[in-house]
C-alpha cells in the first residue's frame, strides 16, 4: 500500500512516497528541500515530483502521514493543511506522528532530540535506551530543555547542533531532521489496520502572541 | 473550457475561512467559517488566531460546500484561492490547502486576488461587469478605488487609505463608544436613532489634496477627531449622545466614500460603480451611494450583504471569470503574498 509521507515541521521540507507491506515497509522515493522560509512554495511541486519519482499517481496512494510537529506554527501548518485536504479530496485516511519521534533516540542512550523552535529557545523531547518517549514534546531554552531532560546522554536535531555549546552533552549531526522512514514505521499499524483519519492537530505548544484589548487610550493631555 | 465553468474558490486572507463553489456566474454554495468571536476580546483580528481556525476549519468547510452545491472535486474545472492581499500565515492555509486539493483532484490552481474577488462577487447577483467600471472596496483591512478594465486581466489602482482603513475606523470609533467588535454593524445601528448634527471633518477633501490625493482616503484624522469630541464631553460631565456621534462619524466616512468614488467615474467617464467589502453592508453608504449616483446617471451595483463581506464565493466568482477568459492557470509553486500588488488579478 503506498502511503504519502510529509513534513514542514523543521527547515527541512519533506515528501516521500513509502510502500507498507502487511510484514514490513520502504520509502519508494523521497524529497527534501531545506529551506525555513519557503515550505508553501516548496511542498505542492515536493509532492508532484516525488511521485513522478515513485511511478506513482495520486490516485495509488492508500494514506497520507503528516508531521505534526511541533514545528514554527506558519510552516507546519503548510504540511498538515495539504495533507488533510488530500486526504480528503482522495477519501484515504491522514495519520499524524510526532515530529520530534521521527527524529528519534539513538539506540542504547538516554537521548535529548531538539529542534529550532526560534525565539532562542527548541521544541524538545526525551527518549528512553529502547527509543520510547518518556518526556515531552516540550519548548524551553536549551539550558532548561537540558535541565528537564534528566538522564540524556546525547543530543540530536537541528535545535540541539544549534545550541551544542549550551548543552553539555555530546551532539550528533545525523540524524538531524524528522525521518522518513522513522514516520512510515510509526504509523504502519494505523495504515495496515485501515485506521480512520485523525484530526491533523499541530502540537503549538505555544499560545498565541495577543494581548486583551485594553480601554480606549484618551488623546485628550 | 466551457464558458460555464464548475470553479471552486477558497478565501482565507483574514478571519473568515469561505468555500464557495460556482458554475459561470451561478453560485452554487457558499460555506463560511468565522473566526469573528475568537478575535472579538482582542479589540481585532489576531493573526496566529485566524491562522489556526483556518486549519481547523477548511476541511469541514470544504465538506459542507461541496455537499450543499451536490458535486465532487472531481467534478470542478479549477480551484482559485486568495493569494493576497491579507494576513501572510492566513493566506498560506488557504494557498497550502488549495494545491493540496488541487494535487490530489488533478485539477488546475488560480491564485487570485482578494480585492479583484471582491469586484468578481458582484457578477452572481447582477450579471456580467460592464467594463470599464469603478469599483470601491472598503472593509476592515481595505479602502481603494480601482478603475476595472478588465476584471480578468487588469485592475488599475485609482487610490487608497493613506493610514487606516474605513472599516478599521469604524472598530476603531465602536470600541471608543463602548460597541463590540466588529463596529460596522452596531454603529449602523446606533446611527439609525441618531443624528448626524456634528462636523466631523473628511479626510484629503481639501482643496490642496486634489493633486496629490484626489481618490485616495484617511480615516485615522476622523477617529481622532471623535475621540477628541467624545472626550471633551466627558471630561466636562456631560453625557455623549452616541447615537449622534455614531451618525455623524459614519456620515463623514460615507461622504468622502461615495463623493471620491462618484468623482473617480466621472474623471473617467464610467457609467457604472460597484462597492464591495465589508463596509459595504453598512446601510448609510448603500443609500448615499445610490442617492448621488442617480443624480449623475451612474449605475450603482452592490451584492447583498453576505456576499460584500470576505467569502469563499467571491474567489470562485473570480476564478470562474479567469477559466472563461481563458487566463494560464497558477504554478504549482504559488506563494502566499500578503501585498499582492491589485495590477495582479492572478498569478
Amino acid at each position: 500500500m503506498l502511503v504519502l509521507v510529509l513534513d514542514t515541521s523543521t527547515p527541512a521540507v519533506t515528501a516521500a512516497v513509502a510502500d507498507v507491506t502487511p510484514t514490513g515497509h520502504a520509502v519508494v522515493a523521497e524529497l527534501r528541500a531545506v529551506d525555513g522560509r519557503a515550505h508553501g512554495e516548496l511542498m505542492a511541486p515536493e509532492i508532484d515530483e516525488v511521485l513522478r519519482k515513485a511511478g506513482a499517481s495520486v490516485r495509488d496512494l492508500r494514506a497520507i502521514v503528516a508531521g505534526t510537529g511541533p514545528g514554527p506554527f506558519t510552516g507546519l501548518r503548510v504540511g498538515l493543511v495539504t495533507a488533510a485536504s488530500m486526504g480528503q479530496a482522495l477519501g484515504i485516511p491522514a495519520h499524524g506522528v510526532c515530529s520530534l519521534d521521527a527524529i528519534g533516540g539513538v539506540p542504547g542512550q538516554v537521548t535529548l532530540v531538539a529542534t529550532d523552535a526560534r525565539r532562542r529557545e527548541v521544541y524538545w523531547a526525551l527518549y528512553d535506551q529502547a527509543g520510547a518517549r518518556v518526556e515531552g514534546p516540550h519548548v524551553d531554552l536549551p539550558e532548561a530543555a537540558v535541565e528537564r531532560a534528566a538522564g540524556a546522554t546525547v543530543a540530536v536535531g537541528d535545535g540541539a547542533m544549534k545550541y551544542a555549546d549550551r548543552l553539555g552533552l555530546e551532539v550528533r549531526d545525523e540524524p538531524r531532521y524528522p525521518r522518513v522512514d522513522a514516520f512510515v514505521r510509526l504509523a504502519a499499524e494505523r495504515v495496515r489496520a485501515g485506521a480512520p483519519s485523525e484530526p491533523l492537530t499541530p502540537l503549538y505548544l505555544r499560545r498565541p502572541d495577543a494581548v486583551a484589548a485594553g480601554g480606549h487610550k484618551p488623546v485628550l493631555r | 473550457m466551457t464558458d460555464e465553468p464548475l470553479v471552486l474558490g477558497i478565501e482565507t486572507s483574514c478571519d473568515e475561512t469561505g468555500v464557495g463553489i460556482v458554475r459561470g456566474t451561478t453560485l452554487l454554495a457558499d460555506a463560511l467559517a468565522s473566526s469573528v468571536d475568537l478575535h472579538a476580546r482582542f479589540g481585532g483580528v489576531v493573526p496566529e488566531v485566524a491562522s489556526r481556525a483556518h486549519l481547523e476549519a477548511m476541511v469541514p468547510t470544504m465538506q459542507r460546500a461541496l455537499d450543499e452545491a451536490g458535486v465532487t472535486l472531481a467534478d470542478v474545472d479549477a480551484i482559485a484561492v486568495t493569494s493576497g492581499p491579507g494576513l501572510a500565515g492566513a493566506l498560506l492555509v488557504g494557498v497550502a490547502a488549495a494545491k493540496g486539493y488541487a494535487v490530489a483532484a488533478e485539477k488546475p490552481v488560480y491564485g487570485v486576488n482578494h480585492l479583484a474577488a471582491h469586484v468578481a462577487v458582484d457578477t452572481l447577483e447582477h450579471g456580467p461587469l460592464p467594463e470599464p467600471a469603478i469599483a470601491l472596496l472598503v472593509s476592515g483591512g481595505h479602502s481603494s478605488l480601482l478603475l476595472v478594465d478588465d476584471l480578468a486581466g487588469g485592475v488599475t489602482p485609482l487610490g487608497s487609505t493613506i493610514d487606516d482603513a474605513a472599516g478599521e475606523a469604524f472598530d476603531k470609533v465602536a470600541r471608543l463608544l463602548g460597541m463590540p467588535f466588529p463596529g460596522g454593524p452596531p454603529i449602523d445601528r446606533a446611527a439609525r436613532d441618531g443624528q448626524a448634527t456634528i462636523a466631523f471633518p473628511r479626510g484629503l477633501t481639501a482643496a490642496k489634496d486634489q493633486a496629490a490625493h484626489r481618490f485616495d482616503f484617511s480615516f485615522s484624522g476622523l477617529k481622532t477627531a471623535v475621540a477628541r469630541w467624545v472626550e471633551a464631553r466627558e471630561r466636562a460631565g456631560e453625557p455623549v449622545p452616541v447615537n449622534d456621534v455614531a451618525a455623524s462619524f459614519q456620515d463623514a466616512v460615507c461622504d468622502v466614500l461615495t463623493a471620491k468614488a462618484i468623482d473617480a467615474c466621472r474623471q473617467h467617464g464610467v457609467d457604472t460603480l460597484v462597492i464591495g467589502g465589508g463596509v459595504a453592508a453598512n446601510s448609510r453608504l448603500r443609500a448615499l451611494a445610490e442617492e448621488r449616483a442617480a443624480k449623475v446617471g451612474i449605475t450603482v451595483r452592490v451584492p447583498r450583504p453576505k456576499l460584500c463581506t470576505d467569502n469563499g464565493a467571491m474567489v470562485a466568482a473570480l476564478g470562474s471569470h479567469l477559466v472563461a477568459a481563458g487566463v494560464r492557470p497558477s504554478r504549482l509553486d504559488l506563494p502566499a503574498d500578503s501585498a499582492m500588488p491589485l495590477t495582479l488579478v492572478s498569478v
